[in-house]
Order: C-alpha cells, then structure tokens, then sequence
C-alpha cells in the first residue's frame, strides 16, 4: 500500500470503486463541508475536494479534506498549478499528509480568467504532469524537489486527471500516458456523456496497456436543469454534451429525475467499457443526489475493506 | 521585432501629471510612431488634448529611437523648452521613459503602457512570440514559445481545455500546444511529445533583480 486510503484499498483490491466531489464553501462554515461528508459518506468511496475550483476562491482543498476526513469520508485534496509554487505545494502536502489526508489530486487549474478574481497573477511555476512526478517523488525516493531529504512517511496515492474530449483526440492517450508514466496511480475523467468517443479513447488506452498501470474512473456530471445541459454544451471548454441529451433535459417533465436517470445509464454503459475501474460521480452542489443515482446504478453498498 | 505600446487613459495620464502645469512632450519615431502610439500625430494630438485641459505645453520632438542613448543629445539640443517645464510626457516605451529619465532631472511621466515585445503577424496586428524567458526550449516545441502562447505557459501541454485548436482562455487565442503539435506532426517528431519535460529552472527569468550581462 501507498498511502492505504479507503480509495487505494478498494481500487488495489480490484473493486469498482465510486468518488464523488465536494466543493468546500465560499465562506468559513465548516459545517457546510459535514453535511456534505453526511451526503456522501456511505454512497462513495473517496470525495474530491477541490481547490479554488474554476479559479473561484473557496475554503481551502485542504482544510475541505480535514473537514471531511473528520467526517468519516476518505479525502482527495486537489491541487492546481495555478495558484500556487513548488514551496507552497510542497509544504501543503507535508501538512495534508500530517493531517491524515493520503489522496492528492493534480491538475493545472482553471484560467483565472473564468473565476471572481481575474486581474490575479498565475504562478504555473510547475505543470500538473510535473506535479504528478513531485508527489511521487516524495513518496518514493522521500525527497523534495531541490534533493533535500523529507523527514517523517511520506503515504500518498496520486492521482491525476484526464479529457478524452479535449484535441487532439490522438494525443490525449499519450496526455495520459505521460501522466501514468510520472507517477499516477489512479485517473479521473472530465464528463462523459458521449460514450462511443470515451469508448474508443478507452480502447486506445487499454491498447497501450495504461489500464494495467492506472485505475481510470470516468467522470459523471448529473445534471439538473435543461438550462444546465445547454450551458455545458454552449460554454464549458473541454465538456461536449451531445443535443440529445439536451433535448431529452429539455423534453423532461421533472428535470432532475431525468438528470438522475442519465446519470444512471451513462454508468451502467462505461462500467461495461473495459479498463474502467470506477466511476467520478461529480454533483456540483447537488451531492443529495449522490447516492441515489449510486443505488439505482447498483453500486450501492459500498465495500467495506 | 518591435515594442508593442498603446496610450494609457487620458485620466491616468491627467493624474500623473497632477500639479504639473507645464509639460514637454517627447515621441519616438521607432516603435510607438509604428504602433501609433507616439509618432508626430500622436504627439500633437496629446499637445491639444493638454492644452484643452488647459496645460502648458513648452515644446515637442519625435526623437530616432528614444532607448537609444542619443535621446540625451536631444534633450540637450531643447535645453531651453525643456527647462522651462515642470515635467516631461513620454510617448514612447518604458525604455524610452527610462532613457529620458536617466538623462534629465525633471520627473518623466509615461503615457504609454508597454504591452510587450512583439511581431508584426500581418500589417498593423502584432503578436508576442518570446518573453526573454532566459532559457529557451524552443528546440523541442517546434519553433513555437509554449512560455508565452500558452495561456499556462504549460511545458507539457496541450491541456484539457484545449479544443478544435482554440485555448480554452477564449475563442479567439489558438491553443499554442495545438500549434506545436500540428509542427511537430508535419516534421514528423510527434513522439517527442511523449517525453515528460522536466521542472524548470526560472532562476534565468525575472526572479533575481534585472538581469545584466557584461559582454566581452
Ligand atoms: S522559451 Fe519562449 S520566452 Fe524563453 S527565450 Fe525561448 S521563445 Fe523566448
Ligand atoms: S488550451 Fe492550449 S494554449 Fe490554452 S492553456 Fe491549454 S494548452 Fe495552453
């Protein structure tokens, strides 16, 4: 075991495995992050805290991951590049882990540009596949990234992200193959909702034996409100959300059960896809529907290892 | 290779100039008379607006090249308007301000905002292609600056936001590791994107001070 998180044991074992996300608030209240933790405690087997998500600032990954692992619920602490340098990563990861947190998340960040302080300035002093090989790094040869020796254990379980939707389509299997290769030991996915294209990216990636190497968890965003769908469809860079599901949110008598069901079908079809070893339940600020959507996709109950 | 200005607001420049009642004027005829920013119109177009405002203005040139150290001989040769100002208005670059405040002792205030170091891609659209990083890796992205065109300055991209060759930052910016990668596959070197580029040394860029060099 690496860090012998909730997460790592049930992906290491060979299990399906369910995560989930939880956006800490734009505020101080921890008890925003408990009831959240209440939420997902028994539908998932880890939940994503993510940082300063689309460049909006939140409470912070880590804190998030305290509050939740306080909660019973296995903590992801994201980080993005964004915001801060190789010090502060590195020293926030030495607090996570001293915090009990054993699951890093690495990501280059959405562009400041999107969130509530564009006239920021952006530290991208490392990229997320560089990021990847530091944490493994000081797991591994317990070392920082100038040589210096790290005192104390050094247990994570990296993770990394990936978008099969993104271009070129070609290159993002070898986007991920580099990931792999720096040290990723579990994958999570933008959104799926265009199955056949996730499909062959899957193939593509089985092909090279990365699903021997990695656990990938495709992503699943429920959606709520046909205004939603038309959104991600119009405006989210990197999302592609056919029409018809679209027409279907739009044709709905009750949206969010039609959300819920989508969700649910999208499920059952890429856990028939060979080399996923998960699914990324991402419930933005709906994470209620966190474990219906996991019940009625027979996911539920979570192993308990 | 050109420095790429545009005129700061006439507010901001009403306020630096604060109680300065008198001013001198100085354009550049390089770059910013190129930009048309601080060429013989535009210096005349800022004399009426100042003196609209009703400020003084004791005199005017468009100098060569406002870096280059003949600014000094120039500014000697206006002794006599320039002394007569309480501060001097540059229309030029910052290293043009620069120049002109090393060689007087009145203050020098900008009117420009310097953009960056840029090319001309097609008349009049000019683009930034290098930011003097320090340390160049252009040997490997194809002759493309990953530092500058990409939105991240990502040195393993192209990442997840990056789509039908547009950055995810806006539709209007082409995603530059799309760029590098549609060279890269044209010279036939794809697989030298499956390389994991290493942590880079910043120590060369703007981290230390300015940078100098004495060469020998
Ligand atoms: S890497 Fe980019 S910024 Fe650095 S020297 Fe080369 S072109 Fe200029
Ligand atoms: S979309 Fe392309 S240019 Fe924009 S940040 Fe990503 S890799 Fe860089």
């Amino acid at each position: 075991m690496k860090a012998g998180t909730n997460l790592e044991k049930i992906l290491e074992s060979g299990k399906f495995a369910v995560t989930a996300e939880a956006g800490p608030p734009k505020g101080t209240s921890p008890a925003v992050m408990l009831k959240k933790g209440e939420a997902l405690r028994n539908c998932c087997d880890a939940a994503n805290v993510t940082d300063n998500q689309t460049a909006i600032v939140r409470m912070s990954s880590l804190a998030g991951s305290v509050l939740l692992k306080q909660q019973n619920v296995d903590p992801v602490m994201q980080i993005v590049c964004r915001d801060r340098n190789r010090l502060a990563i590195q020293s926030d990861v030495l607090g996570a882990i001293a915090l009990g947190v054993g699951n890093f998340l690495c990501l280059s960040g959405d562009h400041q540009k999107f969130g509530n302080h564009p006239t920021a300035k952006s530290v991208f002093d490392i990229d997320s596949i560089q990021l990847i090989q530091t944490l493994k790094n000081m797991r591994d040869e317990k070392k920082f990234i100038c040589g210096e020796y790290i005192s104390g254990e050094v247990p994570m379980y990296i993770g990394a992200a990936a978008n099969p939707y993104a271009d070129p389509f070609e290159f993002r299997v070898t986007r991920l193959a580099k990931k792999v290769k720096a040290g990723a030991d579990f994958i999570q996915t933008q959104a799926v909702y265009d199955v056949a294209k996730f499909a062959k990216w899957m193939e593509m990636a089985v092909d090279r034996g990365l699903d021997k190497k990695t656990h990938i968890l495709a992503g699943v965003i429920p959606i709520r409100s046909a205004g939603m769908a038309r959104y991600m469809r119009d405006y989210v860079s990197g999302v592609s959300v056919p029409d018809e599901v679209v027409t279907r949110m739009e044709q709905a008598a009750n949206a969010k059960e039609e959300g819920a069901t989508i969700a649910v079908e999208l499920i059952e079809q890429v856990k028939e896809i060979p080399g996923v070893h998960g699914v990324h339940i991402m419930a933005v600020s709906w994470e209620d529907i966190v474990s219906e959507i996991a019940k009625r996709a027979g996911l539920l109950p979570r192993p308990i290892l | 290779m050109i420095t790429i200005t545009e005129q700061k607001p006439i507010e901001e420049i009403m306020q630096s100039l604060g109680t300065a009642k008198k001013v001198y004027l100085v354009g550049c005829g390089t770059c910013s008379t190129i930009c048309h920013t601080g060429g013989k119109s535009e210096v005349l177009d800022m004399k009426e607006k100042l003196e609209a405002a009703g400020k003084k203005v004791t005199g005017w040139m468009v100098v060569p090249t406002a870096c280059d150290e003949l600014t000094k001989y120039a500014l000697e040769e206006q002794a006599g308007e320039v002394k007569k100002a309480d501060a001097i208005l540059a229309m030029t670059c910052a290293f043009g301000v620069q120049t002109l405040a090393m060689f007087t002792d009145k203050p020098v205030y900008p009117a420009l905002n310097t953009l960056f170091v840029g090319k001309e891609e097609a008349p009049g659209q000019f683009i930034e292609v290098c930011m003097q990083c320090g340390n160049c890796v252009l040997a490997t992205t194809a002759g493309i600056c990953p530092l500058v065109r990409c939105a991240k300055g990502l040195l393993n991209g192209p990442c997840g936001g990056s789509v039908e060759g547009k950055c995810e930052v806006s539709p209007d910016i082409p995603c530059a590791w799309q760029l590098i990668y549609d060279r890269l596959a044209a010279l036939g070197k794809l697989d030298e994107l499956e390389e994991i580029v290493p942590l880079r040394d910043w120590s060369t860029s703007r981290e230390g001070g300015p940078r100098r060099i004495t060469i020998e």
